[in-house]
């Protein structure tokens, strides 16, 4: 069944028994990178491949630095597939704007925390939005989706996906961003101590640097 | 305020009109005079408040060699205006006291090219006793567009020498879905062409070569999340260059390679925000390449694809006009004061008074 038809991908919702073997129970996800007819088949084929076995490789090694994640039973590098865990809870887009003030602090703050652990284990998600985390009934917070993501602990990096997400937060949930990204950046810094302050200067630059600043330095030679 | 003067009514210069921009009873016609100078091109541009452009006249500065110098491109302007005016008045059929109101580009851009554009625009509107509004250039670039092409609510691909943005309308701004985090994608194609000895303007050769190139060689594509950087691809390509790559093969490859971060990016807002239409604007929207691929992704998603006319992609003052009109008729005023320019002026800054949804 299909679940959601994505920009880059399509995630499907199937029976363990019929993807994986019969004699399993319950259902998985299988998440499946689409052919883009748009770029030109040379590049397409490099992106799919590498972004499909990037992802399962981060989905394992998230959840080993304590960041939850859907378990990948298997991946598919010809099919361009990734099939995993099937998590039952709803994004953190639908119910961020819902919440209580305290609720969403903390949910924020869980957040923050799990950047954090991603972050001092070397990897970086690259896309943290809120469809992008999913929250179960116990309030555990699974991150998915990590397409763009990679192994790179340079601070750049690390204050790119702080500074996505708050763009994110903007666009999207943007009557309360402020006091969401306050509380992201709270747990951010339980979680890291004084190394996180560097990372949270540098999104701060980053965003002065989005546009029009400097730019005849940068831009125009 | 003066009102109508039959003189102007009826003529078209050679402009278009849209005939779907009716404002209510009581709405006088109006015109507006809009003055565009944010980097290369000064443009002047006369549109009138059933957003039929009556004028749009431009003179574009090429520096001699390397990339643009803000001072010499505001010499450039200032030297170029009063030709310019004069151009836009002529085609447009009207005397300058028949403008009822000036429009200018605030920003973004180069600032003494920013200050040069205002000053001219104060001068116009103090001396013809009208009203002054200072316009956002990004938002402009898309107002025009929904005007010539009848595009309602776009999620827009702004790509140009100085700017590259994803930009889509939502709660009362345009958002900027994603945009470049180094340099512009106009700036990628005409800084790699430099450095390989193609002159200036670079992109339109860079395509020409692109379209012999066979061979992909892979550059570094670079999507973080919604945003862009094309600093590394450009240096890349560079860098093959020097050690023989078919140049062909390389402007193919680069082309293939930053288009398509583009494309996935639009993309990702078409899919987020679930608009209907999507849309190409600003100097880089010239390119055939970039057009068909991103009509292609379009197309996948169900939406209608939009690229105004060459002569209202690229920088120019009818979008500052027909974006003066708007905020006027919405109620929105400027005082002499609030005219400082605004180089750093962002799209999402911009508050959108004349759109509701």
């Amino acid at each position: 069944m299909l679940l959601k038809k994505g920009a880059e991908a399509n995630i499907y919702l199937e029976p363990f028994a019929k993807v994986l073997h019969r004699a399993g129970e319950g259902k998985v996800v299988v998440k499946e990178r689409i052919a883009k007819k748009y770029r030109i088949p040379a590049l397409d084929q490099i992106l799919r491949e590498a972004r499909t076995a990037l992802e399962a490789k981060l989905l394992s090694d998230a959840k080993r630095a304590g960041v939850p994640t859907p378990i990948v039973y298997e991946v598919d590098r010809i099919g361009m597939r990734i099939v995993m865990e099937f998590i039952e809870g709803r994004q953190v887009k639908l119910v961020l704007d819902k919440l209580g003030k305290g609720e969403r602090r903390k949910l924020c703050q869980t957040i923050g925390r799990q950047i954090a652990r991603l972050h001092r284990a070397g990897m970086v998600h690259g896309d943290l939005t809120t469809s992008n985390m999913i929250v179960n009934s116990d309030g555990k917070v699974y991150f998915v989706d990590f397409g763009l993501g990679g192994y790179d602990p340079s601070t750049e990096e690390r204050g790119v996906d702080l500074h996505l997400l708050r763009r994110a937060l903007q666009s999207i949930h943007f009557r309360i961003a402020d006091q969401a990204y306050a509380a992201v950046i709270a747990g951010y810094r339980e979680e890291l101590g004084k190394k996180a302050e560097e990372v949270i200067r540098r999104a701060k630059e980053i965003e002065s640097r989005g546009r029009y600043v400097a730019k005849e330095e940068r831009a125009w030679h | 305020m003066i009102l109508i003067r039959k003189k102007s009514l009826g003529v078209s210069g050679n402009g278009i009109s849209s005939g779907g921009h009716r404002f209510g009873i009581g709405d006088s016609l109006m015109i507006c005079l809009g003055i565009e100078g944010t980097a290369h091109t000064f443009g002047i541009g006369i549109v009138d408040s059933t957003g039929r452009v009556l004028a749009n006249a431009t003179r574009t500065y090429f520096p001699e060699q390397g990339g643009i110098h803000p001072r010499e491109a505001a010499q450039f302007h200032a030297a170029q205006a009063r030709a310019v005016l004069d151009e836009a008045l002529k085609t447009a059929q009207i005397e300058l006291g028949d403008v009822d109101l000036v429009a200018f580009s605030q920003g973004p851009g180069l600032g003494p090219v920013l200050r040069t554009a205002a000053t001219a625009a104060r001068a116009l509107a103090v001396w013809l006793g009208v009203p002054i509004i200072g316009v956002n250039h990004c938002v402009a670039h898309i107002e025009i567009g929904r005007l010539t092409e009848g595009a309602r609510d776009p999620v827009t691909l702004y790509v140009s020498g100085g700017n590259t943005q994803v930009i889509a309308f939502d709660a009362g701004r345009y958002r900027v879905f994603g945009e470049t985090i180094d340099i512009p994608i106009g700036n990628c194609l005409d800084a790699f062409a430099r450095e390989v000895g193609i002159p200036h303007p670079g992109g339109p050769a860079v395509e020409r070569l692109a379209r012999e190139g066979r061979n992909y060689i892979p550059l570094p594509y670079v999507v973080k999340g919604m945003d862009l950087s094309f600093s590394g691809l450009m240096t890349e390509a560079v860098r093959r260059y020097r050690e023989g790559a078919d140049i062909k093969d390389l402007c193919y490859s680069l082309q293939e390679t930053a288009f398509a971060a583009l494309v996935e990016v639009t993309e990702r807002a078409v899919a987020h925000t679930e608009k209907r239409e999507v849309m190409l604007t600003g100097g880089v929207a010239a390119n055939n390449r970039l057009r068909e691929m991103l009509k292609q992704m379009a197309e996948e998603h169900r939406a209608k694809f939009f690229v105004p006319p060459k002569e209202f992609c690229g920088d120019q003052g009818a979008m500052i006009a027909w974006n003066g009109i708007l905020a006027y008729r919405s109620g929105y005023r400027q005082s002499l004061r609030e005219t400082e320019v605004r180089q750093r002026w962002r799209t999402d800054e911009v508050e959108v008074t004349w759109r509701r949804s």
